[in-house]
């Protein structure tokens, strides 16, 4: 039986594993998924080389996609929560198959819909994306649950041949909102002139 | 092989590799084989499979954050497939070149196939696109170009509707089919 309430209870803070995350991030190239996980990206630090999503929900993990086979070169991180990443779950089938490298995914995972009213996504039930990714191709995945299973995760998340993908169990939590620029235009034409620069031709 | 044997398909390709276009998503279609077909044997571009037709609207702004070009094959069923994830194209502006090949129109031998065959044009005008029909084989070239063009350099969302009878009408060899 699930319990409810059991995220309610998870040790890892959302805002902390953002940071853990993207700390000391050099040129690594970050999309964020609506909702929290924008918030949380933004949190540790707006920058012109993280793409945060306002909308376009089940999105991300295909941004990163496009972006990683565009730039073989960089690292790219898709950080985005658990309904973000089951509304596009085919997303993670199609990157099984191209196998970028590059491209790594964090999921933020606090089995809640947490802009709508905290109900339950899939997994608060028998939804295990981790191992959906594993099934569909992924050659390095993982579930971090507490601080010593995060701090083995990063590595990976950061510099394991992908494509990698974490699932990171944390509590669900309301905070306060931190918001990126949210004109599209701006965020588009600032990441591209930051990676590009004149190439960018805005 | 001159152009004027060149297959449509053919005069597609030549269209896009002219864009310097370096990544093609695609749903499959019968309509868009012999392109997807061409495109993968060629070196400069990236073929990426999609389970469903939006995915390919959020590869391709990822791509042009990376700064490549690319381009969205499907049939006009996929167009409803798209509609949320084009919100991601008018509010940033990001260039989306599709070419959709039209299924419901005239003689169409699948009833299935006649709503999305009948709406798939003004729903992406709804959605913000620039819709370019391409009713003659004769203009795939030019008309993939210009959609290329408006979509490149707006940069905006463009659509290619390729019709029925350019793609050829598709029959389970029913009564009348021949």
């Amino acid at each position: 039986m699930t319990d409810p309430g059991r995220s309610e209870r998870y040790p890892l803070r959302r805002r902390a594993v953002a940071g853990a995350l993207l700390e000391a991030r050099g040129d690594l190239l970050v999309v964020s998924g609506l909702g929290a996980p924008t918030w949380d990206v933004a949190a540790a630090g707006d920058h012109p080389l993280t793409f945060p999503l306002w909308g376009a929900m089940g999105g991300a993990a295909m941004m990163g996609l496009g972006l990683a086979l565009a730039r073989p070169e960089r690292r790219v991180l898709v950080v985005t929560g658990d309904g973000e990443m089951l509304m596009g779950l085919g997303s993670l089938a199609t990157i099984g198959v191209k196998r970028p490298a590059n491209l790594a995914i964090a999921v933020l995972d606090n089995e809640r819909y947490g802009e709508t009213g905290m109900q339950a996504t899939h997994t608060a039930g028998p939804a295990d994306l981790a191992a959906a990714a594993a099934a569909l191709g992924f050659p390095v995945t993982g579930t971090a649950r507490d601080q010593a299973e995060l701090e083995a995760a990063v590595p990976a998340i950061r510099g394991a041949t992908g494509p990698v993908f974490y699932d990171i169990k944390v509590r669900a939590e309301d905070l306060p909102l931190v918001m990126p620029p949210k004109d599209g235009v701006l965020l588009k034409d600032r990441f591209r002139a930051a990676l590009l620069g004149k190439g960018a031709g805005i | 092989m001159t152009a004027a044997s060149r297959s449509w398909p053919e005069e597609i390709f030549a269209a896009l590799a002219a864009q310097d276009v370096r990544q093609v998503a695609y749903v499959p279609d019968a309509g868009h084989k012999e392109l997807i077909e061409r495109c993968a044997a060629e070196h400069t571009i990236t073929t990426v499979p999609l389970t469903t037709e939006e995915e390919g609207v959020a590869l391709l702004a990822g791509a042009w954050l990376g700064g490549q070009c690319g381009a969205l094959l499907m049939q006009s069923s996929g167009v409803g497939n798209c509609i949320n994830m084009l919100s991601l194209a008018r509010t940033c502006r990001f260039p989306l070149l599709m070419l959709v090949t039209m299924r419901g129109q005239p003689g169409e031998f699948n009833p299935w196939q006649l709503p999305m065959g009948e709406t798939a044009a003004p729903v992406l005008e709804l959605a913000g696109c620039r819709v370019f029909d391409l009713d003659d084989a004769a203009e795939a070239g030019a008309t993939v170009a210009a959609a290329g063009r408006a979509a490149f350099e707006g940069p905006a969302a463009a659509a290619v509707l390729i019709a029925q009878r350019v793609v050829g009408m598709k029959t389970f060899g029913g009564p009348g089919d021949d």
